[in-house]
């Protein structure tokens, strides 16, 4: 699929006024993520790459948004939410079991690793997941689909929206202080705000456009 | 660059970060542990906030503690919503019953100024009946307050948060003009408008807690879109940058990074002070009076959590109410796409408002709702997706591409109380040694009327405005209350209009937690109203010696 937003690079706006300097140290320290875990075995490694892959594709025409390392960062560094459901335990140990679960849920149904098996097997397996349809020992007391909920989802989707990346593809403007917005009313566009490609024609305008988006 | 807030108390040595001055401070005088001071107050927010002014400015010796840091707006907040979860309020908490609320960025900030320096600035009157929802409406419970006093404070309250609002408010009683001009609508709340007219129901732009002209040291909002992550301007009239400073150059105390653990009761049925953990250590504040405003999860925790033998089940808990009747609001939204660009980002989220449903009772269930526009950031915008719609995977990220051409009405809805939904304490324990907050809350029936009721209004009026796609985001709640509520009678009430506790005079509560019920607007405005109140009400009484 064509970029919605094409040449579109908040990273762009990084010396403008839209952005201040504690935001540059943050999103400086979000790019330099360290890409080996800190707290997964590397069998769980594995495991949580490919779910990564099946939760949020990424395109193979870019550096991929490096999912993984985002989720073991957040447990490795204590952040937490603010609330636990009863029936769930701590997130370490939630992502711990809940990986054991799929893998052994994987080695069940199909005789092989999760990180082995076809994105339609995968993608099953989810399913089940999501739908509260996966059992076994390995879980213990925690039920799948409260795990799916409120640790795979959140985990990895809230890190793959907080990166510039997808930013991008999504045209959000991304950081703005202190410039902020001035064109605020129904299709009113900032000069610093991404341009959109109309299917077809507008695509080469916007592409020039998005590269002078700063 | 400024050191890091978390590392260590910046209200220290006779000063406090002047948060609108890069590296500046102002003055502080400061008290000793060991000098009774006239008064404590736990929790530095909507209801702290202006209660430490108040008392200062009246001439009591007061010391503010929040468990919180003391943010530098300008140096400290990035554009960024991961980032700025630093603040909230995300120790562990745990959550159940048949609706178990999402505790954190939606209902809980840990910060000098509270819940305020990440609220939405949505700055709303009750309606006057809800102060007697049990006598004049049907339902819930009445008010020990006077809805034509509380229209004073509500005035007061708005100018003192120098309130950016329409020049005529289309609901309710008749209200002195706003301080500072209505904002400008963005595409979001554009639509809104459009959807009200269709439907033949008023709208309004928002009165909100952001300024729209230049007003003492804060600058005009510059419409950056990131309000619910702190402002990094000092546009919003956060209690951090209004009754904070106040009450500094009034004289008062703040202790930052300064978590309460205790209430100390003495052998005459008193309390003496607080124990409270700053610097690694453990101290003990001595103190004539103790306020307790750290909203409707800490402050029953802390009452619970400071039984004695002669208080086996808390402190100001006669009643059997410390912990009970919490109430959330239904925060349940409606979503669609449009064929124009929206960029409903832009500017502060909550533009413009309808509060019809609040004033019109042709309904068939009790209380009432409100609806504004919406503007969720990325990070908020996947979980909505996600939670309402099941999304992950491509579908996912084809629906996340739309985002600039979504809209979106989403509701502030009254809960009812109900004492089944509550906060205990659980067995495990915080990083202070405190055992921490269950939250247990489930969804009546008259709730989840009033819910389908809102969704299938805003539904009809982003259908008026021809958006398309459109789909419910149908768990979702924000705002708490309830918890210590006040009341006429010692046995049905935990304080009293005062928000004096009946069993211990010189305990005091007095935040969110005090609201017998809820009602169907953004709470914050009502809550500041009180604590000026309050704060008013013991210089009366302390006149009269009846301290």
């Amino acid at each position: 699929m064509a970029d919605r937003y094409p040449s579109y690079d908040v990273l762009a706006k990084r010396w403008t006024e839209s952005w201040n300097e504690v935001t540059r140290k943050v999103i400086d320290r979000r790019l330099a993520v360290p890409r080996e875990p800190r707290f997964f075995s590397a069998t769980e490694w594995r495991t949580l790459g490919a779910l990564c892959d099946r939760i949020l594709p990424q395109p193979k025409d870019r550096a991929p948004v490096p999912l993984p390392a985002y989720v073991d960062q957040k447990i490795a560094n204590g952040r937490l939410d603010g609330y636990r459901y009863a029936k769930l335990p701590q997130q370490d140990e939630a992502w711990r079991q809940g990986l054991a679960g799929l893998e052994a849920a994987s080695q069940e149904a199909h005789g092989g690793s999760f990180h082995t098996l076809s994105a339609e097997q995968q993608d099953g397996l989810l399913h089940c997941m999501q739908h509260g349809e996966l059992t076994g020992a390995a879980w213990g007391d925690m039920p799948c689909k409260l795990f799916f909920e409120h640790r795979v989802i959140p985990d990895i989707t809230h890190a793959y929206y907080a990166h510039p990346t997808a930013w991008n593809e999504i045209g959000f403007g991304g950081p703005a202080s202190p410039r902020g917005y001035v064109r605020m009313g129904l299709d009113r566009r900032d000069p610093w705000e991404a341009v959109e490609a109309a299917p077809g024609k507008e695509e080469t305008q916007a592409r020039r456009k998005n590269s002078h988006v700063v | 660059m400024s050191s890091d807030p978390f590392a260590h108390p910046r209200a220290t040595n006779g000063r406090a970060p002047d948060v609108f001055k890069r590296g500046g401070w102002v003055p502080m005088r400061q008290f000793s542990d060991a000098e009774a001071v006239d008064f404590v107050v736990v929790g530095t927010g909507a209801g702290g906030g202006p209660l430490l002014a108040g008392l200062a400015e009246g001439g009591f010796s007061v010391v503010g503690f929040d468990a919180g840091p003391y943010f530098r707006p300008l140096e400290d907040f990035a554009s960024d919503e991961l980032e700025q979860e630093k603040l909230y309020w995300t120790d562990e908490r745990v959550v159940d019953g048949a609706n178990p609320i999402t505790m954190g960025g939606k209902n809980s900030g840990k910060a000098v100024g509270g819940s305020t320096v990440h609220f939405a600035m949505v700055s709303l009157r009750f309606r006057p009946e809800w102060f007697k929802s049990r006598s004049v409406l049907g339902y819930g419970a009445d008010w020990p307050l006077d809805w034509r006093e509380m229209w004073d404070y509500y005035t007061r309250a708005e100018q003192a948060l120098s309130i950016s609002g329409p020049l005529s408010y289309p609901w309710g009683p008749k209200r002195p003009r706003y301080p500072c001009r209505a904002h400008e609508l963005n595409g979001a709340a554009q639509l809104l408008a459009r959807g009200a007219e269709a439907m033949g129901i008023k709208w309004t732009p928002t009165p909100l807690a952001t300024v729209s002209a230049p007003h003492g040291r804060s600058p005009p909002c510059v419409y950056r879109g990131f309000c619910r992550f702190g402002c990094s301007t000092n546009a919003k009239q956060s209690q951090l940058v209004t009754f904070i400073p106040r009450a500094l150059r009034a004289g008062a105390e703040i202790r930052d990074l300064a978590m309460v653990g205790r209430i100390e009761m003495g052998p005459d049925g008193r309390v003496t002070g607080v124990h409270y953990h700053r610097g690694g250590h453990w101290h003990f504040q001595k103190a004539r009076n103790v306020i307790v405003a750290g909203y409707a999860i800490e402050t029953p925790r802390l009452l619970l959590a400071s039984a004695t033998d002669r208080y086996p089940d808390g402190l100001a808990n006669s009643s059997g109410l410390v912990g009970k009747n919490l109430m959330t609001q239904s925060n349940q939204a409606v979503f669609g796409l449009m064929q124009q660009e929206v960029r409903w980002n832009k500017g502060p989220p909550s533009l413009a408002i309808t509060e019809h449903w609040n004033y019109d009772d042709r309904k068939d269930f009790a209380g009432g709702y409100c609806w504004m526009a919406q503007g969720p950031l990325p990070v908020e915008w996947v979980t909505i997706q996600t939670s309402s719609r099941g999304l992950w995977g491509h579908a996912l990220r084809d629906e996340m591409e739309k985002y600039n051409h979504q809209v979106g009405l989403k509701m502030v809805g009254e809960m009812l109380p109900d004492e089944r939904n509550r906060v205990t304490l659980a067995d495990e324990k915080d990083r202070y040694g405190l055992r921490v907050a269950r939250v247990t809350y489930g969804w009546g029936d008259n709730d989840k009327a009033l819910i389908e009721h809102a969704l299938g209004q805003m539904q009809t009026s982003l259908e008026a405005v021809g958006a398309t796609d459109i789909f419910r985001q149908e768990d979702d709640t924000n705002h708490l209350a309830g918890t210590a509520r006040m009341g006429d009678d010692p046995a049905m009430s935990v304080v009293n209009a005062d928000c004096r506790s009946w069993d211990i005079p010189n305990l005091w509560v007095c935040d969110g937690s005090i609201f017998p019920t809820t009602g169907g607007v953004n709470p914050s405005l009502t809550i500041t109203s009180i604590a000026m109140r309050t704060a008013d009400r013991i210089r009366t009484l302390a006149a009269r010696g009846e301290l």
